[in-house]
């Protein structure tokens, strides 16, 4: 196949658009977020998410989030396979609305978490974490 | 099914009344990603434990959907307020249908 001047230029383009995405799973965790917040904005501030700057093994990376006054709090890794880490919902006696759990991740990327407020706001945090080794397996 | 899962939760068995207490849960379970291939090239099918829920006496602390993304033998902390003296009851439900449950009362002076 011969590639005209103009096929060669979007090609390019296409490779262009494409490195600016690094990942293509980066779509799935907006859809996954999109689907908890229903769209709606989220505010900056009143999640505090806490994880590794730098993760030996990505197999288990500590994690712990924490928003006050929050009732449910959905967390997203945008690099891995599939998106969705966890989503807690917090009931009339938890004292915190915090917790810490171990998660996997394939490999160096965000970690995102919203939280829903009571008053049906939200609100995000999202912490890079660096890994050495992916914990996907395969 | 998943073989040798166990659960385990630490829960202090005192407690003031209205106070806050840090309670830690652990459950041995594979949690098979459904992304890894064994020597064959083959996909391992998913088998996790997809929820995880703490009551107290009937009324809710916690309740986690689990993704794949969780890691093996699930943990969690979380911290409760306990009213009155009564039972923390803790349940896991794995993928092939199965759930695990263990209780443990606390005393509250």
């Amino acid at each position: 196949m011969e590639l005209s001047r103009r096929e060669t230029l979007a090609l390019g383009l296409g490779a262009a658009v494409l490195a600016l995405v690094p990942f293509r799973a980066n779509a799935a965790a907006e859809d996954a977020i999109a689907a908890f917040t229903g769209g709606a904005d989220m505010a900056d501030g009143g999640v505090t998410l806490t994880a590794p700057e730098i993760a030996e093994n990505g197999n288990t990376v500590p994690i712990e989030v924490s928003a006050p006054g929050a009732t449910s709090i959905l967390i997203v890794a945008a690099g891995n396979p599939e998106p969705g880490v966890a989503t807690f919902n917090f009931g009339p006696l938890a004292a915190e609305q915090a917790a810490s759990t171990r998660i996997r991740l394939a490999g160096t990327q965000d970690v995102v978490a919203v939280a829903k407020m009571a008053d049906s706001s939200f609100a995000k945090a999202s912490a890079t974490v660096k890994v050495t080794i992916g914990g996907c397996g395969g | 099914m998943a073989s040798g899962v166990k659960p385990r939760v630490k829960v202090p068995k005192k407690a003031a009344a209205g106070e806050t207490i840090t309670i830690k849960t652990l459950i041995s379970h594979k949690m098979e990603s459904g992304q890894r291939k064994d020597k064959e090239g083959n996909i391992i099918p998913r088998s996790i434990i997809n929820r995880f829920t703490c009551e107290f006496n009937g009324e809710l602390v916690v309740d986690v959907t689990l993704e794949p993304a969780i890691s093996t033998n699930p943990y969690f902390q979380f911290e409760a307020n306990v009213p009155e003296s009564g039972d923390f009851v803790f349940t896991w439900y794995d993928d092939d249908g199965s759930v695990y449950d263990t209780r443990k009362s606390i005393e509250v002076a």
